[in-house]
């Protein structure tokens, strides 16, 4: 492009990057590989097992508890995230003072850490010296206070859902914000003069021409869910007897606490696989928008 | 589509009624306001529990600790401010690790990304559209799935323990993004001033120092304020790479806190206080950066 001789001097820019995802990615993706076949530990010697960590987690009922208990976790914050992400963005589409305003107060947690925010609303959700308890009970909605994080799994994921909503809701609202406005308002129009009720307006004009957005958003949520960590950790600490344990971190409890590295890394061979094909559908989908 | 808006354009300019349009602009103003006081509430409770954390972390010793807890503090202390300081390695040690992991990523994805994204925009590469999905590869595997090797790998290099260590998976969880944005950069340059540079005699480095680069200054401004936030975010990977008290980062120190319990239990007031600390320069680098963290978010979040 500069000259005929700078055939070799673009590769050489992009050279730095290209070693650095070669040594810090391409190369620990096949050393995953390696290690998954393998009994491997930082002390004794690797051992050669052939499929034997993959059959190993077949059998493993935490294995499967985990990747349920992920699945599940995915499949109940996701819809409400895009639902009250889309209601709070049609509440708040509008270039308007107050509602840029809630716009950007809903979007602030997003950028704060998911340490920080898991930390916050565990203390919120404490037994004793937690908020959330006493506002209920001056509010006369429960008698004693609730043990958030006890012995009942189903509700400690629904006090982390409400924790997670919180911080991620205004990611799916901004995004969908900016779609909603690059509809041709001239369509919106038409059908309210041709007498289209407002739900009729968004249902049959808003949603079906912000559905990739609403697709892409939806992908993005379910990968981030997939790979839920920082929340349960913090929160949870994977207990009750490890049932809030995601896949990510029964991962993190094989590899380090117990160094078992080896099957660390079929677990995280197992866990790539599937976000692999929601990457491939979001590819897929982005490519498409730009046609 | 030309044909039907054509069609209700007609029925625009048709005779109405006043009765059902007295009624649709009273019930218009009705529902502004009722939009209104959603956009109120909705505010109010968004930031209900960032007020309530501020507000605990100036709480007095014992009030932080009393059960039921107080909405508002009695009286205002820094008693949380002070334990925080000097817990453990003190508050010091671990706001500068944190604070340089965060520097570190920033520059490692400049020094990167910069030269990369120059090349992919303004160079005939044979394979181009095969290396460009390649340097995308972080965005295929997730990270969180390569932390078992990478702590091997850092363990050979004698790379756990140390800030270098961290902010290059940080970086390698930012690369993707960072690449993407600095090769649209570069592409938005208009090729005439290369040209003019090139007839001038600049050479491609000169043309990216003196020409290219003033004009992806606000590129730049994206890529770090991301690298910072996601940097100075990050749980997971400083879990497994940093397992020394004094290499700690602010969410490590934080998350270990609360799992400490001494003979008083977890020291709320002192974990409150860690969180608005933590907080604070996120939203104030997002407070006063939007624009490029709003143009980063658009272009690149979904991507």
């Amino acid at each position: 492009m500069h000259t005929g001789t700078s055939r070799y001097v673009g590769l050489l820019y992009v050279a730095p990057a290209l070693a650095f995802v070669l040594v810090f990615t391409a190369y620990p993706l096949v050393q995953m590989v390696w290690m998954s076949l393998h009994n491997w530990s930082l002390i004794a010697a690797k051992k050669y097992v052939g499929a034997g960590n993959f059959i190993k987690a077949w059998n493993d009922p935490q294995f499967w508890m985990s990747l349920e208990f992920t699945l599940k976790y995915t499949a109940l914050i996701t819809p409400i995230l895009m639902i009250l992400g889309y209601l709070i963005a049609l509440l708040t589409v509008e270039n308007r003072p107050l509602r840029q305003f809630t716009r950007g107060v809903v979007f602030a947690p997003v950028v704060i850490g998911l340490g920080a925010s898991s930390l916050l609303w565990y203390w919120l959700f404490s037994y004793d010296f937690g908020l959330i308890n006493r506002i209920l009970m001056d509010i006369g909605l429960i008698a004693k206070p609730v043990v958030w994080f006890g012995a009942d799994a189903d509700l400690s994921m629904w006090a982390v859902i409400v924790s997670i909503v919180w911080k991620v809701v205004g990611f799916g609202t901004i995004l969908f914000v900016a779609a909603i406005h690059a509809v041709p308002s001239e369509i919106g129009e038409a059908a309210m003069v041709d007498g289209a009720s407002y739900w009729q307006r968004v249902r049959l004009i808003t949603l079906p021409l912000t559905a990739k957005t609403i697709l892409l958003v939806t992908l993005v949520s379910v990968i981030g869910s997939l790979l839920a960590f920082d929340q349960f950790y913090i929160m949870t600490a994977g207990q009750p007897r490890n049932m809030t344990a995601t896949s990510v971190f029964l991962i993190y409890l094989n590899s380090f606490p117990y160094l078992k590295l080896g099957y660390g890394a079929a677990l995280s061979l197992i866990l790539a696989g599937i976000i692999l094909v929601c990457t491939m559908l979001q590819m897929l989908l982005s490519r498409r928008s730009h046609a | 589509m030309s044909a039907s808006s054509g069609a209700a354009m007609t029925r625009a300019y048709a005779p109405e009624t006043a009765g059902p349009r007295l009624a649709a602009s009273l019930l218009k103003g009705r529902l502004k306001y009722l939009i209104s006081a959603a956009c109120v509430a909705l505010s109010t409770i968004m930031l209900l529990p960032l007020v309530a954390s501020v507000l605990a972390s100036l709480k007095s010793t014992q009030e932080a600790a009393a059960v039921p807890p107080t909405y508002f503090p009695h009286a205002l202390s820094l008693d949380s401010y002070e334990r925080l300081w000097n817990y453990q390695a003190g508050l010091p040690t671990y706001f500068s690790n944190s604070f340089g992991a965060a520097l570190l990523t920033i520059l490692f994805c400049l020094v990167l990304t910069v030269p990369a994204g120059y090349g992919l925009a303004k160079f005939r590469i044979a394979g181009k559209e095969m290396l460009f999905v390649f340097l995308l590869l972080g965005l295929i595997v997730p990270y969180q799935a390569l932390l078992t090797p990478l702590f091997f790998l850092f363990v050979q290099l004698n790379l756990h323990n140390s800030l270098v260590g961290l902010a290059i998976v940080h970086t390698a969880i930012q690369l993707p993004f960072s690449i993407y944005v600095m090769r649209n950069a570069f592409e938005a340059v208009p090729r005439e001033l290369e040209e003019a540079a090139i007839m001038d005699g600049c050479n491609s480095f000169q043309v990216l120092t003196q020409i290219c680069l003033p004009a992806v200054v606000p590129a730049m401004i994206t890529v770090s304020l991301f690298a910072f936030i996601t940097s100075w975010n990050e749980l997971l990977a400083a879990l497994v790479i940093m397992n020394k008290d004094s290499s700690f980062t602010l969410p490590l120190i934080l998350a270990a806190a609360r799992q400490q319990t001494s003979i008083g239990g977890t020291d709320w007031g002192m974990l409150q206080a860690g969180i608005t600390i933590s907080i604070i320069p996120c939203m104030a680098f997002y407070l006063l950066l939007q624009k490029y963290y709003m143009a980063g978010f658009l272009n690149g979040a979904v991507k």
